[in-house]
């Protein structure tokens, strides 16, 4: 259940009052706002600031100035932050829909190092060097390993505890074999040590359009179940009596989220934490329902990221703290916080 | 309890004695020596089993002396200790938590050790005995920070163990930061120290680990009795008579300084402390703690797993931390069969 919210009980049987709802439609525009001005910062803001005009001017009159440059270049790195930042925050809600688990994260259960650990083995020992190519191993490495603390973690009697359990056993696991390759492999040494902290600074053009299908169709595919969801979120008996399909809503939630944190994940190396935030703060404002939960995760996940990514530039002049960074020092603290509130830690 | 006899004499004392756990004791120790002693044979020099017992005992020549008693036999006394510690405090971890997956690999423990050592490594490029204090540092940090952190009106198990995986994760990050701000020579020599190695190893890191398990090792085991009231349940176990915080502070700090220990002279050897007190729960078939089964089946794991290393891939290629990578991984497989049926994990 989704023990941290609010006591609610007309909501799912009832029509939340106009009122209410025009406040949740007023605060996600107000969110769509806040992105778009952490997008622009995102674009001002790095080594060289550049003043909101220019930025203006690089955006929406290209006649390629020196200050034009900087902007197509903090451009894609500022779309990939906004694509990979939604799909790890939606994969995070409806991974904590689908285990009814408030700990779920891809980092947390382990989804993250599989999919890593898939991309190494393609790049050392397979030659894969395109990110097209190793896009596909990311999705089996975040698929095995989902299907496998799901398993480890006990599938239907899991306990939160016990599946984050689960998960960070398997990423020790994981994480052990990275190490292995790369002492093996000073080559692989030099490329991999920076990929598997979670970064946005290799961001191009051509990553963001090969990532784009995969991120569209797995945001679809969320955001079309969120009334099933809801009806899993109430216990499976409950959700059987009122007509859904579980094996299918489960199915389809697993293959939404597998395909929307491995291509991120591909993209930009693994990077914890959004997926665990993002969903519990949004709960605090929508309530329960999962039609508010996951387009809100989806607006307010790329403000986190891109707000660590911004952030991680400018404490660590002229160099930078990498975004996957950022967030783990951010969301590790928060992650305490949660298991401290009885509430959760006795789940 | 068909296991257990109890010893009697004449003055009415009396002392239970699992017979079954104390055969495997000694069986795991005689193993722990065997391999030891094929170990110390094993290298670029192969030395004979029976030349290597003689040299032990002062009669070899001059040059199987030295390279058995410099060179060697450090490596494997650092292998037997550092085995020991971590099967020792992993029984601890996983008593105290209640949970087989429990123990300082995933608690953050030996990530935090790693923090510190890499703070020398990358930032100060610091001497090896440098790296061994910075490693300590950090893990006697970690574990306190772990523990204030857990603390509420007492610590519970599972928010220990969650409050362990997310200081790992906060850990992890920064030593991910620390490796992409070292060049590639300092970033080679973290990742070899990171994943754990015997390699080097001589006296001066023998006697440090030694006295302290000589302090701490009875200490632990003078209080196991009161972990073992401890499963039944805090409340229970203070009705018992068990002063519950207290002893469960003087067990963890132990477990902490145990592994901080062990992590520092051999990096962080992932695994020993996950699998040796599971594998020796498994041998003994005895629902306690079972402090010092898992003791003596740490160090000769650790062990056995530096002569594989050795002997699949050649002298010093593999580290010994890959080897135990690869059982921790075959262990997790087998706990997803057994553990899950039963409903335990």
């Amino acid at each position: 259940m989704l023990v941290d919210s609010p006591p609610e009980p007309r909501a799912e049987t009832a029509p939340a009052p106009p009122t209410r709802r025009a406040i949740r439609a007023l605060g996600l525009l107000g969110s769509v706002v806040i992105l778009v001005l952490v997008a622009l910062a995102s674009i001002a803001i790095g080594a060289k600031e550049l003043p909101l005009d220019q930025v203006w001017h690089g955006l929406f009159h290209d006649t390629g100035t020196y200050g034009d440059v900087v902007v197509g270049e903090r451009l894609s790195r500022t779309v990939l932050g906004l694509l990979a930042g939604a799909a790890l925050g939606l994969s995070g809600a409806v991974l904590q829909a689908l285990t009814r688990n408030p700990l779920a994260d891809p980092g947390l259960l382990g989804i993250n190092a599989g999919a890593s650990a898939a991309v190494v083995t393609a790049i050392t020992f397979f030659g894969v060097t395109t990110l097209n190519g190793y896009v596909w191993f990311a999705f089996f490495g975040a698929a095995a390993v989902g299907a496998l603390v799901w398993f480890l973690g006990g599938s239907r009697g899991a306990t939160p505890v016990r599946l984050v359990l689960a998960g960070t056993a398997v990423s020790a696991a994981l994480y052990g074999y990275l190490q292995a390759v790369m002492i093996t492999d000073d080559a692989a040494l030099g490329k991999m040590r920076f990929w598997t902290v979670g970064s946005l600074a290799s961001a191009s053009d051509s990553t963001i359009l090969q990532v784009l299908p995969f991120l569209a169709v797995g945001t679809l595919l969320a955001l079309g179940l969120a009334r099933p969801l809801n009806a899993v979120a109430m216990g499976d008996d409950t959700a059987r009596a009122l007509g859904a399909n579980l094996t299918r809503t489960r199915g389809l939630a697993m293959l939404a989220a597998t395909v929307l944190c491995g291509a991120a994940t591909a993209a930009c190396g693994p990077i914890a934490f959004v997926g665990l935030m993002v969903p519990h703060v949004v709960r605090s404002v929508t309530g329960p329902d999962l039609r508010w939960i996951l387009p809100y995760a989806t607006v307010l996940s790329p403000v986190l990221l891109l707000g660590a990514d911004v952030f991680g530039r400018v404490v660590a002049r002229p160099s930078e703290l990498q975004v996957g960074i950022v967030t783990a020092i951010i969301g590790g603290p928060v992650f305490i916080l949660l298991v401290r509130r009885r509430r959760t830690a006795q789940l | 309890m068909r296991n257990t006899r109890t010893l009697r004499t004449p003055g009415g004392l009396s002392l239970r004695t699992d017979v079954r756990a104390f055969v495997v004791v000694v069986a795991l120790l005689l193993a722990a020596s065997a391999a030891s002693v094929v170990l110390i044979g094993t290298g670029d020099f192969p030395i004979s089993f029976g030349d290597v017992l003689k040299t032990l005992a002062g009669n070899g020549t001059a040059g199987q002396d030295f390279i058995v008693n410099e060179l060697r036999l450090p490596r494997v006394l650092v292998g037997l200790l550092v085995g020991a510690s971590l099967g020792l405090g992993g029984a601890l971890f996983q008593a105290v938590s209640r949970n087989p997956l429990g123990s300082p690999d995933v608690l953050g423990l030996s990530q935090g050790a790693t923090s510190g050592a890499l703070v020398v490594i990358v930032l100060m490029s610091g001497s090896a005995a440098q790296v061994t204090i910075g490693a300590l540092a950090g893990g006697l940090l970690t574990g306190l920070a772990i523990y204030l952190l857990a603390w509420k009106q007492g610590v519970h198990g599972y928010r220990l163990v969650l409050v362990g995986i997310g200081v790992s994760a906060i850990v992890t990050a920064v030593n991910g930061y620390l490796l992409t701000k070292a060049d590639l020579v300092d970033a080679t020599r973290a990742v070899v120290w990171m994943t754990g190695s015997l390699n080097g190893r001589d006296w001066s890191q023998v006697w440090p680990l030694l006295a302290l398990c000589a302090v701490l090792v009875p200490l632990v085991l003078a209080n196991a009795r009161g972990l073992r009231m401890m499963e039944m349940g805090d409340d229970v176990s203070y009705a018992l008579g068990v002063r519950v915080e207290r002893v469960r502070m003087l067990l963890l700090v132990s477990a902490v300084l145990l592994t901080a220990a062990a992590t520092a002279a051999a990096g962080p050897v992932t695994f020993v402390a996950l699998t040796a007190p599971q594998l020796a729960r498994r041998l003994t078939r005895s629902p306690g703690p079972n402090l010092l089964p898992s003791l003596c089946m740490g160090a000769a794991l650790l062990v056995t797993a530096d002569w594989a290393s050795q002997r699949a891939f050649g002298a010093d290629q593999l580290p010994v931390g890959v080897v135990t990578g690869v059982l921790g991984g075959v262990y997790l497989l087998w706990l997803l069969v057994t553990e899950r049926k039963a409903g335990r994990i």
